[in-house]
C-alpha cells in the first residue's frame, strides 16, 4: 500500500508536468511560430491598433450598419469576456416575447419591408459572439443599409456577396456573411453614390 | 432536412469508420507491448517514469491491487485539483487576477474533472487562471481518459486470460495510454485547430475599440462590488455607453484538443465549442466531432484484436453506430422542423440555399442545424459533453435525444474506455438473456457467465438510474432545487433531469439555463459524478478479475455466436430496453409533455 501510494504520487506528479506544463508550452511555441495571427485571436488592425477580430462579432443597431445575431451575453451584447447563449427553452414565453420585440425593431427600421424575417436574425447565437449572419439575413437588410447610407442597393449587394463565405471544402457548415468585415468595408467604401 | 445536411452527417460516419482499423490496430500493439513506432520516441521516457516512480512494469496486478492503484491515483488528482483552485490567487499565470474558487464549486469541479465528466458550474474565462486551466484541468483531461482506457484493457485481459490471477499493471496501462495515444494525437489536433483560428497564447485579454459604441443598462454596484437594489428589491441599473470590447483569449487549443479526444468536454470558454475562439470554422467542428468519437470507436477494433477475433469488435461497433445514426437523424429532423411559436410571428425557418433555417436559438451560423444536431447527439452518445450549440434551447424532441443518449448509460461509444467496458457488460447481459431463452449457461468469448458475473453486471446497470432519478426527485421537490430553474413548466423539470443525467453518467453537457452553481447542486452533483464513476469502476474490475480466473470453454453447438447481425440486434435491443424501461416515465414528464404543448394549437 505504501509503495502504491508512492507510485501514485510520483506518476501523478510526472504526468502533470508532461501534460500540464510541457504539452501546452510546446503547442504554444509551435503555434506562435507557425500561426501567430490565428494563435493570438485573428485580430484586425487599423493604424496599428486592434479594432476587433474576424472571429468575434460586435453589436450593431444603427440603420447604416448590418446587424448581427442577437446576443445574450451580460451585461451588454457581444461581451467577449463572458460568452453565453440565452438558454431560453422553445416554449418559454420570454423567448417568444424577445423574438417579437426583435421582429418589431427590424420592421420599424425598414418600413415597407414585409418579407418574413430570417430566423437567425431574431434568435440569439450559442456563444453570444457569432460573427456571422446567413446570406438571407444580409439580403433582408440590404435595402435599409443602402437607404441609410444613400447608396445604390446594387452596390451594397455587391459588397455583401464579396463578404459571403461558401461552405468549407465545398461541403462543411453553412454559407455565411461576416458582419464586422462587411461593415468595415461599407465604412471604407467611397465612389459613386 | 437538406441533402447537404445529410451528406455532412454521412461524411462523418464514413471518415470515422475508415479510421477505426488503423488506430485500433495501433492501440492493440500499444497495450500488448509490441513495437508500434512511437516506442522509439517515447520508450526512454516511459522507462524513466517507471524507474523514478518505483513501478515494476513487468509485475501484473490482481483486480484488487489494480483497483487500489486506480483509486489512489484519482484521490491524488482530486486533492491537487481542489487545492489548485483554492490557491490560484496566490499562484502565477493569472493575468486576470482571479481569486480563490468557492469551496463547494471547487469540490464540484475537481470531482467533475477527475471522473472524466467535465460538468462546468463555473465560466472558464471569468473564474479560472491559466495555471488552473493547464495544471489542473488539462492534466485531468489526459489522465481521467487514460484511467478509463486502462480499466477497459484490464477487462479485456480478464476476457482473454486463461485461469490467470492478474489483469495487468495499472501504472503501465495509464502511462502508455497517455504517452503513446493521447499526447501525440492531442498535439497534432491542437495545431490543426490553431491553423484554423483557435487561440493558443499566454498573453492577457485584448482590448479593442468597437466600431459602433453600444448603449446598455449596467448594474449599479457599491464600493464592495455588491449589486445595489432599489426599495422594491430590483437591481438598479444605469444607462452606460461602452466603446470597447475585451476579447478573452488563452492557451485554448491545447485544452480543446484533449477535451474532445479524451471525451472530457470541459470548455476553455463558457460557451464551449460554440465559442469562435474554440471552434472557429466548420472544419474544426468536423474534426472535434471526429476526435470525440475516434478513440472510443477504434477501441472496439483493439478489443477484437486482443480477443483474437476482430469480428467481435466490429459487431460491437455496428451496434453502437446504428443507434447513433438513428438518433442523429432524429435530432436533425426535430431541429430542422423549427419552433412553431416563432413561425407564428412572421419568422422564416425554412431551409434553403441562403439559410440553414430550423431552430436557430442557441446555434451558430457557421454550423447550422445539421452540424449542431450531429454534435449534440455525438457529444452525449460519447461521454464528451462539449457543446457547439445550447441544448437548453433545442426543440423538446431535439433536446430529448441528447438526454436519452446519456440515459443508455454512455455505452453508444461512450467515454474512452468506459464506454466499451459498459457495452461489454451489456453484451454479457445480452448473452445471459439469450441463455435464459434456451435454458443454457450463457458464455461470452469462451467464458462462462455465472452468478457472480451477473451480480456485478446487475450492479452496473442499477446504480446509475438510482443516482440520476433519486437526485432528480429530491431536487424537484425542494426549494434549493427548483429555485435554480430558468425555463418554466415541463422544461424546468427537463433542466433538472438533464443535470443529474449528465453528472450521473459522467457526460458533462447541460441544459445551461439551470443555475448549477449553488451549494445544493455543486454537492449533490459532485457526489453523483464520483459515485457513478468509481462505484461502477470497481464492479467492472471485479468482473475482470473473476473472468480472468475462469478457463476457456470451446464453443459448442449451443453457443450463441456474438459476431452476427442477430447478436448486434439483440445487443441494441437490450441497451434500448434497459434505458427505455428506466427513463421513459421521466422523459414523458419533461420533453414529451413540452412537445405536445408546443405543437398544440
Amino acid at each position: 500500500m505504501a509503495a502504491q501510494l508512492r507510485s501514485a504520487l510520483m506518476v501523478f506528479l510526472i504526468l502533470t508536468i508532461l501534460t500540464g506544463v510541457a504539452y501546452p508550452l510546446v503547442v504554444t511555441g509551435i503555434a506562435q511560430l507557425l500561426f501567430p495571427h490565428q494563435a493570438n485571436g485573428s485580430l484586425i488592425y487599423k493604424d496599428g491598433k486592434p479594432i476587433g477580430s474576424t472571429l468575434i462579432g460586435q453589436p450593431f443597431d444603427e440603420p447604416k450598419y448590418f446587424w448581427g445575431r442577437p446576443s445574450a451575453t451580460a451585461p451588454f451584447p457581444y461581451n467577449a469576456a463572458a460568452s453565453s447563449g440565452s438558454n431560453l427553452g422553445p416554449t418559454n414565453p420570454a423567448l417568444t416575447e424577445a423574438v417579437k420585440t426583435r421582429v418589431a425593431a427590424l420592421r420599424a427600421s425598414d418600413p415597407g419591408n414585409d418579407t418574413p424575417v430570417p430566423v437567425d436574425l431574431v434568435t440569439a447565437s450559442g456563444s453570444g459572439l457569432d460573427p456571422h449572419i446567413s446570406p438571407a439575413s444580409a439580403e433582408y437588410q440590404v435595402r435599409r443599409v443602402a437607404r441609410a447610407r444613400g447608396r445604390e442597393e446594387a452596390f451594397v449587394r455587391t459588397l455583401v456577396s464579396q463578404h459571403t463565405e461558401g461552405r468549407q471544402l465545398g461541403m462543411l457548415g453553412e454559407r455565411r456573411v461576416n458582419v464586422l468585415a462587411l461593415n468595415l468595408a461599407l465604412d471604407a467604401s467611397v465612389g459613386p453614390r | 432536412m437538406t441533402i447537404n445536411g445529410l451528406a455532412q452527417i454521412g461524411l462523418f460516419f464514413l471518415v470515422l469508420v475508415a479510421l477505426v482499423k488503423p488506430l485500433g490496430w495501433y492501440m492493440a500493439r500499444v497495450y500488448t507491448g509490441q513495437a508500434c513506432g512511437m516506442d522509439r520516441v517515447m520508450g526512454p521516457l516511459e522507462r524513466l517514469i517507471y524507474r523514478v516512480c518505483g513501478v515494476r512494469a513487468t509485475e501484473d496486478m490482481n483486480w484488487k491491487t489494480y483497483a487500489v492503484a486506480m483509486l489512489l491515483f484519482n484521490v491524488a488528482g482530486l486533492v491537487a485539483l481542489y487545492a489548485l483552485q483554492r490557491l490560484q490567487g496566490f499562484l502565477p499565470l493569472n493575468p486576470s487576477a482571479f481569486g480563490a474558487v468557492a469551496p463547494d464549486l471547487a469540490f464540484n469541479t475537481a470531482a467533475s474533472f477527475i471522473t472524466n465528466t467535465n460538468w462546468q458550474a463555473y465560466a472558464g474565462e471569468s473564474a479560472l487562471s491559466y495555471l488552473t486551466q493547464m495544471l489542473g484541468l488539462t492534466v485531468q483531461n489526459f489522465v481521467s481518459a487514460a484511467t478509463g482506457m486502462a480499466m477497459l484493457v484490464a477487462l479485456i485481459r480478464g476476457l482473454t486470460a486463461r485461469t490467470a490471477p492478474t489483469i495487468g499493471n495499472f501504472w503501465v496501462d495509464l502511462t502508455r495510454s497517455t504517452l503513446y495515444i493521447l499526447l501525440p494525437l492531442a498535439a497534432v489536433l491542437a495545431l490543426l485547430l490553431v491553423s484554423q483560428g483557435t487561440v493558443q497564447t499566454f498573453g492577457s485579454y485584448h482590448q479593442t475599440a468597437l466600431l459602433q459604441p453600444v448603449t446598455y443598462d449596467k448594474p449599479v454596484v457599491d464600493a464592495a462590488g455588491q449589486p445595489v437594489v432599489d426599495e422594491k428589491g430590483v437591481a438598479k441599473t444605469e444607462s452606460t455607453t461602452g466603446t470597447e470590447q475585451v476579447l478573452a483569449v488563452g492557451p485554448a487549443a491545447s485544452q480543446v484538443a484533449i477535451k474532445h479526444l479524451g471525451t472530457n468536454g470541459g470548455g476553455f470558454f463558457n460557451a464551449n465549442a460554440a465559442h469562435p475562439y474554440e471552434s472557429p470554422t466548420p472544419l474544426t467542428d468536423f474534426v472535434l466531432i471526429l476526435a470525440e468519437t475516434l478513440i472510443a470507436a477504434s477501441l472496439t477494433y483493439t478489443f477484437g484484436m486482443m480477443v483474437g477475433d476482430t469480428r467481435q469488435g466490429w459487431a460491437i461497433l455496428a451496434a453502437m453506430l446504428s443507434v447513433l445514426a438513428f438518433f442523429v437523424l432524429g435530432a436533425y429532423w426535430a431541429e430542422s422542423a423549427g419552433n412553431p411559436r416563432l413561425a407564428a410571428l412572421g419568422v422564416d425557418q425554412t431551409a434553403g440555399i441562403a439559410q440553414s433555417g430550423g431552430n436557430m436559438e442557441g446555434k451558430e451560423i457557421r454550423f447550422g442545424v445539421a452540424r449542431s444536431a450531429l454534435f449534440a447527439t455525438a457529444t452525449t452518445a460519447t461521454s464528451t459533453g462539449a457543446v457547439n450549440s445550447m441544448h437548453d434551447s433545442f426543440t423538446p424532441l431535439g433536446g430529448l435525444i441528447p438526454l436519452f443518449m446519456m440515459q443508455f448509460g454512455e455505452v453508444i461509444l461512450g467515454g474512452v474506455g468506459s464506454g466499451l467496458y459498459g457495452m461489454l457488460v451489456f453484451a454479457i447481459i445480452a448473452v445471459f438473456i439469450a441463455g435464459l431463452m434456451v435454458g443454457r449457461t450463457p458464455e461470452y468469448l469462451g467464458k462462462k457467465i455465472e452468478t457472480y458475473e451477473m451480480k456485478m453486471a446487475a450492479l452496473l446497470i442499477l446504480i446509475m438510474p438510482i443516482i440520476v432519478l433519486g437526485f432528480t426527485a429530491v431536487a424537484v421537490v425542494t426549494e434549493s432545487g427548483t429555485s435554480s430553474i430558468l425555463n418554466p413548466g415541463a422544461h424546468g423539470f427537463s433542466e433538472i433531469l438533464y443535470a443529474y443525467t449528465s453528472q450521473g453518467n459522467n457526460n458533462g453537457s447541460a441544459f445551461g439555463g439551470l443555475n448549477a452553481n449553488t451549494p445544493f447542486f455543486n454537492l449533490t452533483g459532485g457526489l453523483a459524478m464520483l459515485v457513478s464513476r468509481f462505484w461502477l469502476a470497481i464492479p467492472t474490475l471485479a468482473l475482470a478479475g473473476s473472468l480472468a480466473h475462469k478457463k476457456m470453454v470451446p464453443p459448442g453447438l449451443g453457443t450463441l455466436p456474438t459476431h452476427t447481425p442477430l447478436f448486434v440486434g439483440l445487443l441494441v435491443g437490450v441497451v434500448i430496453m434497459v434505458g427505455a424501461l428506466t427513463f421513459v416515465p421521466a422523459l414523458a414528464l419533461g420533453p414529451v409533455v413540452e412537445h405536445l404543448l408546443m405543437v398544440a394549437r
